[in-house]
């Protein structure tokens, strides 16, 4: 199943792009002066628009969880689920603006970390008493501030908030350690042990997203003269542009093509994908591949049918190597299209010898989002601008 | 049951030194590199020469250096996952399993959090990224520290189910109130550690105790590459200058080759390779075997309730997942500097230099071969000579081990250091994270950096200012 936001971007993907062939004429300064300034505010549009959608996802998701905890049932639960594969696609699409310590950068900790160890926030398999949840007397009341302050605790897999410690709360763990989990809404429903200790705990984590989202949906938001947006339309150019390549290098390379997949193609351990609980990495890692796209091309279509439209990366590559700007682009549809490739389910994706054709396709992937990493790092060089990957 | 440390107050006697002036930055022999690298190489913004990063988010300390090839780059992000997750007593995912039955923390991560530094623990709070070393006097095996027979080498204060954690330590501090010679007030904290709930028996009664906090991982690999010479020469230099800065290199033992060599990592230089100090690291803080320590690291007096619990087997960390973690540990890239261009900063470099911050913690050195290219033959910007120095009475751990004294510290690193508010959000430096900011790091500098440490104490406070905005662009 994949969200309409990722289906409404993957036809952003087939649009033909007109590549200039040929030497480029000597460029006027100030023309790339212009430009460069042309992209950053659109970039910034782009970031505005795609962090609209996703609080906006993120509210829908408060709203599905709030719904279960009304009243419990199949049902509830099932949507709760749909609402979570919903935001955190469009979260995924985001992905590319982290890595310059950002607005997301300050509170991604708390957003999206991964991998969780499950045992420490709620009951596992062989553990019924594990996890803060159960943790009645070390911690008598579940707060927000607990929840904060618990997180990345004492180990970076000591994870207890953020859109992967709701995934566990919704889905609990893949029975025998295949496919989706299966939780029953019996643990939402009055009655079993510690359920309102669970209930408190699903609904503050998607507050706590809801509220932290918003911090960088109101840093990103138009028409404030002093958020982080209005600064970074007005800082060095060249800054700005290395945050904006930063963000897609970093992500490609070291995030997606390293951790991402890289990770689990050599340990071929399924808790080694980010949303191992509904099983539905594979939509994040296309999402998180497009999200690098929007922001190459510089546009966005936001969940309203909305157009962001405007000059980006290949814009400006374009004025100043357009043979360059051609191989990048063409790197960067390869790269969605690597992702969309990896037959889902992730976790049977990455099991088989290295000639099974799911396992080629994921190297494949590794490969496309690796290159196009190294190729980021040269279009900093292409444009005269300090960054390495 | 309890016993307490008690470490010395500072001030420090002083010591008659006189004016440690700019070294001159040692140039070792490797010097005469890649000419397409070179270029790139001169410019000081690069602390890791070219296995420098453009980061200065909370990610900044966890990037693999650039241009790595395919299988290393697959055996980092592999080390990078085996880092990161906690490790559990037993079942599946066996790759993971065999922590314990003793242990300071179940990941790497725990105390290296985000490959930064660990934080000290709060005013009456356990420690958790601060360890605790433990010996008696006398010379152990190869001329090491002596292990308290009871205890071993480290106090492990948590432990598997069913097995008796080995102690709590608590941290307090008193405030040790002074000023600076412009009249400013000033505080330093003097930690004190109480070991109680000993659960196997008395510590030996000269036990000796010494608090580490967990350093950043960044650059370990390019400080492995930098050439014994060229750090015996830095040593020399030192010396001759007769200012009273006298570093001298460690001679540790070397599991792997089983023979002496010179200690590079660790906060007394007491491990000489990456690979050493992370097996040491599974094998002590984390109850880890590993194919170079294949013992487990409890005592004997601990070992019939340690194997019924944890029974010896296979290394729990294979060689291949060791090979991943060590280049992990050696892969990780240096971040840029920042603002290095401000006023303020150029004047703090200068007084850097003038008031003898440099002649330890040496800005430039030079990487020799090395088996990854991106280490091989670069200029890097450390701010460190990996000597040990003695430090002063005030930071005395008064525990030995090989060559280091008590009072003998290595020089730490000091690139990345401005970020470290970032990456781990807190600014507590030395070895036991006693100093809150740069300002008291720098105020509980003695012994050999005495001079400097009392010419940073009479600098007017713009001066001081611009010191630590040198500091903070690292």
């Amino acid at each position: 199943m994949k969200a309409n936001s990722v289906l409404i971007l993957i036809v952003l993907t087939c649009l033909r792009l007109s590549v200039t062939a040929g030497g480029a004429a000597p460029v006027a300064k100030t023309e790339v002066a212009d430009l460069k300034r042309a992209v950053i505010a659109n970039y910034a549009a782009v970031a505005s628009a795609s962090y609209k959608d996703s609080l906006g996802s993120a509210k829908k998701l408060q709203s599905a969880v709030n719904a279960l905890l009304a009243k419990a049932s199949e049902e509830t639960l099932i949507e709760a689920r749909r609402a979570w594969l919903s935001a955190h696609q469009a979260y995924s699409l985001t992905e590319t603006f982290r890595f310059y310590n950002g607005p997301i950068d300050q509170v991604e900790g708390l957003v999206n970390s991964w991998p969780i160890d499950a045992s420490y926030i709620d009951s596992v398999a062989d553990v019924p008493d594990a996890g803060i949840v159960n943790a009645v007397s070390t911690y008598p009341a579940i707060s927000r501030a607990l929840v904060i302050s618990l997180n990345a605790k004492d180990g970076k897999q000591n994870i207890s908030t953020g859109f992967h410690a709701i995934e566990f709360l919704l889905w609990g763990q893949p029975p025998g350690g295949r496919g989706a989990g299966n939780r029953s809404w019996h643990d939402y429903a009055d009655g079993g042990k510690n359920v309102q200790r669970r209930r408190e705990y699903l609904r503050l984590v998607t507050d706590l997203v809801v509220e932290h989202l918003q911090t960088v949906a109101t840093a990103w938001a138009s028409g404030d003269s002093d958020n982080f947006r209005a600064k970074f339309v007005t800082m060095d150019p060249d800054t700005a542009l290395a945050n904006i390549l930063m963000g897609m290098g970093a992500l490609s390379g070291p995030e997606l093509s390293g951790e991402r997949l890289t990770t689990a193609y050599e340990t071929k351990e399924r808790g080694e994908q980010q949303s191992c609980f509904s099983n539905s990495t594979c939509d994040d890692l296309i999402a998180n591949a497009i999200g690098i796209q929007n922001v190459f091309l510089g546009r966005y279509t936001a969940l309203s049918g909305e157009k962001v439209e405007g000059p980006g990366v290949f814009g400006l590559l374009q004025k100043m190597d357009p043979d360059f700007a051609g191989k990048l682009s063409a790197q960067v549809t390869a790269s969605v299209a690597a992702m969309q490739k990896i037959p889902p389910p992730f976790d049977r994706a990455i099991l088989g010898t290295n000639q099974a054709p799911n396992r080629i396709a994921m190297k494949k992937a590794i490969t496309a989002l690796q290159t196009q990493s190294d190729m980021v790092a040269k279009a900093a060089r292409v444009l005269a601008i300090k960054m390495n990957l | 049951m309890s016993a307490a440390l008690r470490v010395n107050s500072f001030p420090a006697r002083l010591m008659a030194l006189s004016a440690a002036l700019l070294l001159a930055t040692p140039r070792a022999r490797a010097a005469e590199t890649n000419p397409a690298t070179a270029k790139m190489e001169s410019n000081p913004e690069l602390s890791g020469g070219n296995a420098t990063i453009f980061d200065a988010s909370p990610k900044a300390f966890g990037f693999p250096l650039p241009g790595l090839d395919e299988d290393s780059r697959a055996s980092f992000f592999v080390g990078h996952s085996f880092f990161l997750r906690n490790w559990v007593a037993a079942g599946p995912p066996i790759t993971r399993a065999g922590l314990g039955p003793l242990l300071n923390a179940r990941s790497c991560s725990a105390c290296h959090a985000n490959d930064g530094r660990g934080r000290p623990p709060e005013p009456g709070q356990p420690l958790v990224q601060v360890l605790m070393r433990l010996s008696v006097p006398g010379a152990g095996a190869h001329r090491g520290a002596l292990p308290d027979p009871a205890y071993g080498g480290q106090i492990q204060g948590q432990a598997i189910l069913g097995v008796r954690p080995e102690a709590d330590i608590v941290a307090t501090y008193t405030e040790l109130p002074s000023q600076f010679s412009d009249g400013e007030a000033f505080s330093l904290r003097s930690p004190t550690y109480s070991v109680t709930n000993l659960g196997y028996g008395p510590l030996a009664a000269n036990a000796l105790l010494s608090p580490r906090a967990a350093p950043a991982m960044i650059g370990l690999g390019l400080l492995e590459a930098v050439p014994e010479p060229a750090l015996r020469a830095i040593g020399e230099q030192q010396a001759r200058e007769g200012k009273g800065v006298r570093g001298r290199l460690n001679s540790v033992w070397d599991v792997a080759a089983g023979k002496m060599a010179i200690g590079r990592f660790g906060w007394k230089a007491e491990q000489p390779s990456v690979s050493q100090q992370t097996a040491g690291a599974f094998n002590e803080d984390m109850g880890l075997t590993t194919p170079l320590l294949p013992l487990e690291s409890y005592t004997k007096s601990q070992a019939t309730i340690c194997e019924t619990q944890s029974p010896a087997s296979q290394p729990n960390v294979s060689a291949k997942i060791l090979h991943d973690v060590v280049l992990y540990s050696r892969a990780l890239a240096v971040p840029a500097r920042r603002r290095m261009t401000d006023a303020a900063v150029l004047r703090g470099e200068r007084l850097f230099q003038q008031i003898g911050c440099a002649a330890c913690h040496v800005p430039t050195l030079q990487t020799g071969d090395a088996d990854l290219p991106q280490l091989a033959h670069q200029t890097i910007r450390p701010y460190t000579d990996l000597l040990l120095h003695d430090m002063g009475d005030g930071l005395s751990d008064q525990r030995p081990v090989f060559d280091a004294k008590g009072n003998d510290w290595r020089t730490p690193p000091l690139w990345g250091i401005g970020l470290v508010s970032t990456v781990n959000g807190h600014t507590f430096f030395l070895h036991d994270g006693r100093a809150r900011n740069l300002t008291e790091a720098i105020l509980w500098h003695g012994g050999e950096a005495q001079t400097s440490r009392e010419k940073f104490r009479i600098l007017p406070k713009s001066d001081r200012d611009a010191l630590i905005a040198f500091l903070n662009s690292l």
